[in-house]
Parts: structure tokens; sequence; C-alpha cells
């Protein structure tokens, strides 16, 4: 039985938004410019490596059902279970399944901790256990660095097979494409030569230099983690690469989402008073100048709180846990986004009083056409760069939000997976002896990897949109 | 200027009223005195007894708005909305749930808050300089390219990686401050120094490249081509006049953030157990404490506005060209 959830459909909605945009600017060469700077510029690329293979993480991490159970009942209709598994948790069954007792070091065959064994006929001996998984292929225990290293070469072969595959598609499209027309095409070497000087229009340099990274990466961890936990396991003897990749999806929504419940309330009050003046300018101001003048934390903690005595009082309007959590996530980022409308629609407003003293728009006036459509057709497309740079500049703020804010304890519901949620449970550990530290690195790394790249994009999508960057060389917006 | 003040100040009260009424609905019109008792009570096996108790004990046992029951002008005082809401604006705060004043908390635990925010922000800011003037001084070298490369991955860390791993290396492993408290005098240094540290490595990457652009703007403008032209010397030109002209915005900018210094930092507080603002927040949000959350809204917002009027004044003080209308 497929579940929708909330979120779910609401990312899947943003997907489509973003296609659709996509397709539009293909088509507008003045829409398109921008977009192909950006997608001349290395780091940008790389970058968009990364971020691809988090999206495609989180995206598979949203579809969402519930299995349906082994038919027990007599004639009540199938029955379904009431966990909510995603396609992700299908994927990556074998990492969810394997759970061990408690914490275990990342690719150790032994607990972290002593635990008393049986050793039969009264006798009981203390001692680390072997891991249920971790390293349970093993005929000798001794033989793990052997394994281990064998596993990591084999990673890499075929990780450098994949990328060789991926290169040589790429040159033959490029190619392709970039002589027009059949027939003149270019010999592989020359083409590969174009590639490898970076002497082509996009950057696939960099394009392949991080896909290069990526796949390497992710075939060695994922030949090690047919044996072994990669990352080690926590308290519960959860595998922390499963909870790692969870927590992605949380990261992102997070990040889309709130941008989603923004992004009409900024950009439709920012351009109203703007336009109109008047007393429309001194209300909206003075909704924004109100909501700004609350600490931001303290907003969200106050939301947050009420929203949970909701869900608390009426415990009866979620079926599943994950229902609830899910509604939870939701309201949260419709708090962020309310919260977070204020800059953008400031930096619109601002925009909007100089271009509507400009001809164009006062000749559009003079002929009489309406509000709406002087709005829409005119002001609007002149102020995309700035909501495109803002879009993409606030999304790693968010992310790294969402781990201060479960630390609050004001973030997500804590039973669903984030990488706030497991640097909260993992924090207290790191006063024990000895010292349990790769699940606090892992949630660290995953967010690093993730916010790096979408600083490093959102650098070359503002350099790209900028129209002052291009024309003065040294300029950068302050960060809000 | 008075008048211009006095303007502003005017200009702040419905502000205020409109934080007020936000947090009014917020925290009794969405969820009824009767949710948070029973919150506060447990779910399950709650009597209304217990519940009457709880509210009468903390005066929400009246109407929200007007007071049918009451005579003449206790018909709209004798209300929750002007006993916990109207009365904030006289800084009465009244009691938290576990009935202490919060009035008196604010006053003692400002100081500890100020003790570490304020350090942070004077030295976060003049290192941050340091660093831009650095990146601005060899501009387009390796060593500015490198720079704003450290800037976006130390922009890119989580806050809570630079305290946990800050307080795991200074305190666990090297020993050399204690973990978290406080005391008062000049003994508070022990405890207040690798807060300070760490507030100012976070804010170090976000921090010096903002700066540094603001730098490179002025390096762009005609009076520095002046200065070169008659022959001063490229150290000379950075230290007397880009710096002077850049520490305009900067400064102005930093100004807003003076009065919120107060408020002190949510994470850093609770992690090294500084009995600050910051920290009786995070406890009140944890033990869901409204009445706490809810002075801190309001004074959050109050000195928000503050720092708003001196920013503005702040601008005339340091450039003469801006004058009030």
């Amino acid at each position: 039985m497929i579940v929708l959830l909330w979120t779910d459909a609401l990312l899947w909605v943003l997907v489509a938004l973003v296609a659709g945009y996509f397709w539009l600017v293909h088509r507008r060469e003045h829409l398109a410019a921008p977009w192909r700077r950006v997608a001349q510029s290395p780091a940008g690329m790389m970058a968009l490596v990364v971020l691809g293979a988090y999206v495609l993480v989180g995206l598979a991490d949203s579809l969402h059902f519930r299995p349906r159970l082994e038919p027990g009942g007599k004639g009540n209709g199938p029955a379904y279970s009431v966990e909510v598994l995603s396609v992700l948790d299908v994927a990556l069954a074998p990492l969810r399944m394997r759970t061990e007792t408690t914490y275990s070091e990342p690719l150790a065959t032994r607990a972290y901790a002593r635990e008393t064994v049986d050793l039969g006929g009264g006798r009981v001996t203390r001692e680390f256990p072997r891991l249920r998984f971790g390293g349970a292929l093993l005929a000798r225990e001794q033989d793990r660095g052997r394994d281990i290293a064998a596993r990591v070469l084999r990673g890499i072969g075929v990780g450098v097979v994949i990328w060789l595959a991926l290169a040589a598609a790429l040159v033959g499209v490029f190619a392709a494409r970039s002589t027009g027309g059949p027939g003149t095409l270019p010999r592989w070497h020359d083409r590969w030569r174009a590639v490898w000087g970076g002497q082509t229009r996009v950057a696939w340099r960099g394009f392949l230099a991080a896909g290069a990274a990526l796949s390497v990466l992710v075939c060695v961890v994922a030949s090690l983690a047919q044996g072994y936990h990669v990352l080690g396991t926590d308290k519960v003897g959860l595998d922390v690469l499963y909870l790692s990749l969870k927590s992605v999806r949380t990261g992102l929504m997070i990040g889309a989402l709130t941008t989603l419940v923004m992004l009409p309330f900024a950009v439709l009050l920012g351009i109203m008073a703007g336009y109109f003046r008047g007393w429309v300018d001194d209300i909206i101001q003075y909704l924004y100048t109100t909501l700004n003048s609350i600490p931001g934390v303290l907003l969200i903690a106050a939301a947050v709180l009420m929203m949970q005595v909701q869900i608390d009082t009426h415990p009866d309007l979620f079926p599943t846990s994950a229902q609830r959590a899910d509604l939870r996530l939701l309201f949260l980022c419709v708090i962020l986004g309310l919260t977070n409308w204020t800059g953008l629609a400031r930096l619109l407003r601002g925009e909007t009083l100089k271009l509507r003293e400009l001809e164009f728009i006062q000749a559009a006036q003079a002929f009489g056409v309406g509000h709406g459509r002087i709005i829409t057709r005119h002001v609007l497309p002149n102020v995309m760069h700035l909501v495109i740079i803002a879009l993409v500049m606030d999304f790693s703020g968010l992310v790294l939000a969402e781990a201060v804010l479960s630390y609050v304890g004001v973030g997500v519901d804590p039973s669903m997976i984030s990488f706030g949620t497991m640097i909260n449970a993992a924090r207290l550990e790191i006063a024990r002896e000895p010292l349990v530290w790769w699940v606090l690195a892992a949630a660290f790394v995953f967010m690093f990897v993730l916010v790096l790249a979408a600083n490093l994009f959102a650098d070359a999508v503002r350099d790209a949109f900028d129209p002052r960057v291009r024309v003065g060389g040294f300029t950068e917006t302050a960060p809000a | 200027m008075i008048a211009y003040l006095l303007r502003r100040i005017l200009y702040a009260i419905p502000i205020l009223i409109g934080v007020n009424l936000l947090t009014f609905a917020l925290f009794f019109v969405v969820n009824t005195p009767d949710d948070m008792a029973r919150m506060q009570l447990g779910i399950k096996r709650v009597t209304t007894e217990a519940i009457e108790l709880w509210k009468a004990e903390r005066g929400y046992d009246k109407p929200l708005l007007f007071n049918a029951g009451a005579q003449g002008a206790s018909r709209l005082t004798e209300t929750i909305f002007f006993e916990k809401s109207v009365r904030l604006f006289v800084f009465d705060f009244g009691q938290a749930d576990d009935k202490r004043d919060i009035a008196h908390e604010i006053r003692n635990r400002m100081w500890p808050s100020l003790a570490v925010a304020l350090p942070v922000f004077l030295v976060g800011i003049a290192v941050n300089i340091t660093f831009a003037l650095l990146m601005a001084f060899f501009r387009a070298s390796y060593i500015d390219f490198w720079g704003v490369v450290l800037c976006v991955a130390m922009m890119s860390i989580s806050t809570l990686f630079y305290i946990i791993s800050g307080q795991f290396f200074a305190s666990k492993l090297w020993r050399l401050v204690p973990i978290s408290g406080y005391d008062g005098g000049l003994d508070a240094a022990r405890f207040v120094i690798l807060p300070v540290l760490i507030g100012v490595v976070s804010g170090i990457g976000s921090g010096a490249r903002w700066y540094r652009t603001v730098f490179l703007e002025e390096i762009g403008k005609d009076y520095v081509r002046t200065a070169r032209a008659k022959g001063l010397a490229e150290t000379t030109v950075l230290f007397r006049h880009v710096l002077k002209n850049g520490m305009i915005p900067i400064l102005t900018g930093a100004v807003a953030q003076i009065p919120l210094l107060f408020l002190g930092s949510l994470l850093a507080e609770s992690f090294f157990g500084i009995p600050g603002l910051g920290s009786y927040t995070i406890d009140a949000i944890g033990s869901q404490d409204f009445a706490v959350v809810r002075s801190m809204v309001f004074l959050g917002s109050v000195l928000y506005i503050i720092g708003l009027i001196l920013t503005d004044i702040s601008y005339t003080l340091v450039d003469p060209r801006v004058r009030f209308g």
C-alpha cells in the first residue's frame, strides 16, 4: 500500500516545479545564459554532482509504502504493516536489518562493550562478543585486515570501471552536441583532450573529477558494507551508515520545503510593497519588522512548542508514528518558512521600488496595462535573479539550523532520523571512556559535505546571476 | 535629532504591540490554558480539579479577553490578556511556572551571558577584520583564493561540531580548562575562555568573507586610486584609507547586535553550563515553561528594536553625509 506523506507530496511538487522551470529556461536564451555560466564553473559543477547524489538518496527515501503482511487472517482483505518503509529502506534492507546489540567500531568484528558470555556447563566469562553481522563472513578473525583490503580494492576497481563508462558516454554525447550535425564528429582523441584540457563550454572536467571521487567512494563503501558495519553501529546496534543516509532526506526536506513555503510570501508581499507603496507598503513593512524583531530561535521555539501541545493532546489524528513525525517535520518547515521570508521580501521591495520608476514600466502604465499584468510580465522577470540567489543561499543555512533546533528540542520529531537527532543522541557519549566517536563523526561529515556542496553551488549561482559581479569584478552580497 | 529619536521610539510601540499580539495568539488562542495544564501534568489520568488548581496557581483561570463577571475597569484588567501580555510593557514579567520571579532571574542571568557574548563580539570583529585585510592585501593571489576556500569550508561546519570538539580536546583530552560551569568574579575567566574561543572561531568563516567583500569594494573606489597615484605605499593605503572607510558598514552592522548580546548564546551557554539567559531559555523550552519563553520573546524584540535605533544613530555619527529627515 502506497503511503503518500505530506512532505513527500510537497517534495514531488517542488521537483515538478524545478523541472518545469528548467524546461522553460531551456527554451529561452536569455534565461538560459546565466545557467550556462553556472555550468562553466568547475566548482559549481563539482558541487552539483555531490548535491545530485544527495538528492537521489533523498528522493529514493521519499517514496513511502506500507508492506503487505503475510495473509494470516481470513477474508479481511490484505493487512498492512504499521511500519512505513521507503524505496531507500528496501534498497538498503541488508543495512537496516543487520542490527547488533550495542555500539561497535567502524569495520569491527567485535562489540564495543564486554558482555557476559555463557560458555556452557555453568562457566561464564566476560569478553567482547563477536558481532552478529560485522565480519561474520570471515572464516578466521585474523583475516580481517586482508579481507578489508581485498574489498577496498574490489570497490576501487568497480568504481573506476563505472567511472570510465560514464566518461566515455559523456565524451561521446558531448562531441555529438558540440559539433552540430552528424558526419563531422571529431576524433575521440580530440574530444577527450578538449574535456581534459577544460576547453569545453560546460565544465565537464570538474563534473568528471567529482564523479570519479564519488563513484569510487560509493563502490568501496558498498563493497565493504556487504561484510561489515562501515561506520560502526550506534547505541541500539543500528548501522550508522544507514542512519546517515536516512538523515539526508530530513536535511533536504528542511531546506527544500521551507523554501517552498517562504517563496510565495516573499515574492508576493515584497513586490506588492515596492510596487503599490503607500499603505500597502506600510502594512507589509510593519508585518516583516514585527516578525524580524522576534529572535528567530525563540519564535520557532514558541511555535513548535504550541504545535507539540496540539499533537500531544490529539494523538488520535495520526494512524502511524511516521505520519506524526512527518506532520511535525512539515510544520517545522512551515514555521521556518514563515520566519524566513522577511529577508528576501525586503530585498525584493527595494528592487521593485527602483524598477517601477524605470521607463518600460512607466510606459506600460501609460498604455493602461493592469497592475497584475505589469507585475507578472515586467517586474517579476526582472527580480527573478534575486529570488534564485536567495533560494540557493538559504539552503545551506537551513540544513545547519536543523541540527541546532533538534538540540534545543524544537527540531524534528525525536523518532525521526536526522543529523540533529543523531548528534543529540551521540553527544553525551563523548564523555564515555573509551570514546564513541563514529556516530558524531558520521553525522558531521555527511552534514559538512552537503552544506559545503550547497555553499559552493550557491556561490557559483550567485556569481552567474548577480549583474554586479559581472560589471564590477569584486562584489559579493553580505550573508543574511 | 531628538525629534527623530522620539519618532523612532514611537514607531517601536506598534511593533511591540504586534509582537505581543502574536505571542498572545500563539500561547493562549491556538492552545487553551487547559491544553497547557494537561501537557504539564501529563496527558493521561489527569483530573479536572488538578487542571483547575494548576491554572489558579498560575493565574490562568481568568477569561481570555473580557471578564463579564467583574465590575468596571476590571472587566478588562481581570483577564489573561491584560495580566500576562499587557503587563510585559512595563517589564512586569510575572512568575515562571516554578513560581520564581522572572524579572529577578533575568537581572541575575544577564551578566554571565554578557561575560561570554561581549568578548566573542569584540574579539570576533577584530579577528575577522584581520583575516579580511590579509585576504584583501593579497587579493587575486593564492593566499586570497585559499583563504576564501577556507572561509567557505569553515562556514559549512556546524556550530555544534566546534563546541563538541572544542570541549573534547581542550577540556577532556588536554585538561586545560574546566569542561563546564561558572563562577563569579575573576574566576569566571577560567570558565569563559573556551566558549569565547569557540564562539570566535565558529564566526570567522562568514565574518571574514563578508568583511573581505567590504574591503574589496572599497579598494575599487576612486579615492584609493588617487592615494596610490600620489605614491602611497600599499600598506598605508590599506590601513589608512581602506580600513577606515571599510569600518563604516562593518561597525554600523555590528551596532545592531550589541543589545542582543544580553540574551547570550543558546548553544554555548547550555553546553558549557553558564547560568545566563541563553541556558535559561533552553531550560524553559525543555521544561515547556511558557511564561519564560513569552518573556524572552518580548525582551528579545525590545532589544532588537533598540539595536535598530542604535544603528540609525551610528550612521550619522560615522558618516556626516547622512542627515535625519
